[in-house]
């Protein structure tokens, strides 16, 4: 079951579980041994603490969530003295995602990340929607993200995963600069900008008004995504947006991904997340594969099928 | 320890718009805290995604069974409430953290608003285990918004307000008449938001200790999403890990 996502990120399994969905892993041990994930991405962290947007800052939608958190945590140096100490012994990989406002901040970020030796990766947040000025400004133009991923590139000697933004016109060209600029793999997709109004009380349902958009709802906009930045890169791809069960892992990994994270799903069943990795293995059993980096890529277009 | 578990529907009461869902677990049930919640997912409602948090009304190890009072609000809600005796309902628990129990010598008083009546009644048993006697202050809009009185009056005295007068003294809970006959060392409250916020008011202006159970809407109901924040003195806290009961000292209210 393992894979090799490069520089040496390798994973037990396919699975883990998505930034913002998951705390520090501490939150979900009474749940799932993380011994049987193939990675855990922590929240979403700023060189400075941010205090994150006003609540509300979550709407329920039909099969999906919006959320407006806005990068609420403490900053890298508390992680490095509170939380690292914590989790660093976490039998898997443990993944830091980092935000950052300005080229500054994620270079500074990544290079005190850099001296943690049980961080093997960062995925660089380049796509939160709810943050002014956020990442996404980098996110969103092959200019920006090529800059921010270079400059990180230079600092940062481990596996550097980049989160993309689907708020793009074409995430293929996105992908391809963040690859140039040095990545070396890239995760999609981040939350799909939305709203919610309350039309009794004529209100916006999130404070923010406009928030991201996760869950069930969004697969097949993901899978789409991910099957086209296969195509156009040569760096292993990490599939996410929606995925509930093994069946749709599985669908990521045919569409081109290597590995996968599980996200909002982890909310419905906190247990899911292992489900998944087991419910991979199964597959790959009944339809013999037997290594199941195999699956990526093993989409069979042919008319005949139809 | 937390744990995900499908609970057997045993027994249901209707009062109104709101039942009362007893539920039973084949294994023992974990230790349950007065004032903790669980988060129930809601089988077979598609506009229903995410769990709804839901406090819990009262627990009887013996028989490994929960109760939970449930409004129905909404569509999760109505669902939730149509479910058949004898079908599975399956729930996170327990979640949070619990009411501060008094000493035993001390006074206290339980003051519940609409549904935020629920967890008061658990409260009520946990506080009389240890010697405590509980009175409880319970408002509604009107007669009906106030269920099942009877087990409120057989747990402690009992005070009740209605808006519209047709039970107890008229108006709101904080004018009640209890409050200028009696001093108490404790209160406890769970209800709507500008409910508590007054008691809490009360609380401040005599100087008593007021914990009060805040009900956001969640996400995770575990502290990873962060949705469910409450603006404190000490930053923004997570209603669901480091509630949903807070000492009122702790809110900027």
């Amino acid at each position: 079951m393992t894979i090799d996502l490069g520089r040496g990120l390798v994973l037990r399994n396919p699975v883990m579980t998505a930034s913002g969905t998951f705390g520090y892993g501490e939150e979900y041990t009474d749940f799932v041994d993380l011994a049987q994930l193939g990675g855990i991405i922590v929240k979403g962290t700023t060189l400075n603490p941010r205090q994150g947007n006003p609540y509300p800052r979550m709407a329920e939608t039909p099969s999906g969530m919006l959320n407006c958190v806005g990068l609420q945590n403490k900053g890298v140096q508390y992680f490095i003295d509170t939380i690292y100490p914590r989790i660093k012994d976490f039998d898997t990989n443990v993944i830091l995602n980092l935000s950052g406002s300005t080229l500054e901040d994620y270079v500074r970020g990544a290079e005190l990340i850099d001296a943690l030796d049980k961080i093997p990766a960062i995925e660089l947040n380049v796509s939160c929607p709810n943050v002014k000025q956020g990442g996404m400004a980098f996110g969103v133009t092959c200019a920006g993200i090529s800059q921010v991923v270079s400059e990180v590139r230079k600092v940062y000697h481990k596996h550097l995963m980049v989160k993309l933004s689907p708020n793009v016109t074409n995430i293929a060209e996105i992908a391809l600069a963040a690859e140039v600029a040095g990545a070396d793999s890239v995760s999609l997709i981040n939350t799909l900008m939305g709203m919610a109004i309350d039309a009794e009380r004529r209100t916006p349902k999130l404070s923010m008004v406009t928030g991201g958009l996760s869950g069930a709802c969004v697969k097949p906009v993901a899978l789409r995504m991910v099957w086209q930045v296969a195509k156009a890169v040569k760096i292993p791809v990490v599939g996410l947006g929606g995925i509930s069960n093994a069946t749709d892992a599985v669908e990521f990994m045919l569409a081109g991904a290597s590995a996968i994270e599980i996200g909002t799903a982890n909310f419905i069943d906190p247990a899911i997340s292992a489900k998944v990795a087991e419910g991979m293995k199964d597959y790959c059993e009944r339809h013999g594969f037997e290594k199941v980096a195999d699956l990526t890529g093993a989409l069979n277009i042919t008319p005949a099928l139809f | 320890m937390k744990q995900i578990a499908d609970f057997t529907l045993v027994g249901k009461e209707c009062y109104g718009h709101s039942v009362l869902l007893r539920l039973r677990d084949e294994q023992p049930l974990p230790e349950v805290l007065p004032g903790q919640f669980v988060q129930v997912r809601v089988d077979g409602s598609p506009s229903t995604y995410l769990r709804r948090p839901i406090s819990i009304h009262d627990v009887d190890p013996a028989n490994n069974e929960i109760s939970l009072l449930v409004q129905m609000v909404g569509e999760g809600t109505r669902h939730l409430a149509a479910t058949a005796v004898g079908d599975c309902i399956n729930l996170v628990l327990p979640l949070g953290n619990g009411y501060t129990l008094p000493e035993k010598d001390e006074t206290v008083l339980l003051v519940g608003g609409g549904i935020g009546i629920a967890p008061l009644y658990y409260l009520a048993k946990c506080m009389a285990a240890k010697g405590v006697k509980p009175a409880f202050l319970l408002g509604g809009k009107k007669a009906s918004d106030i269920v099942r009185l009877d087990v409120y009056r057989s747990t402690g005295e009992t005070f009740v307000t209605t808006e519209d007068g047709s039970l107890g003294e008229k108006g709101m809970v904080t004018m009640h008449s209890v409050w200028k006959e009696r001093k108490f060392d404790k209160i406890y409250v769970c209800g709507p938001k500008r409910m508590m916020m007054a008691v809490a008011d009360i609380a401040k202006a005599n100087d008593v200790w007021c914990e009060v159970s805040l009900e956001h809407m969640m996400a995770c109901g575990l502290g990873a999403c962060l949705c469910c924040v409450e603006d404190t003195v000490e930053g923004n806290l997570c209603v669901c890990k480091e509630g949903p009961v807070f000492n009122t000292r702790r809110l900027k209210w």
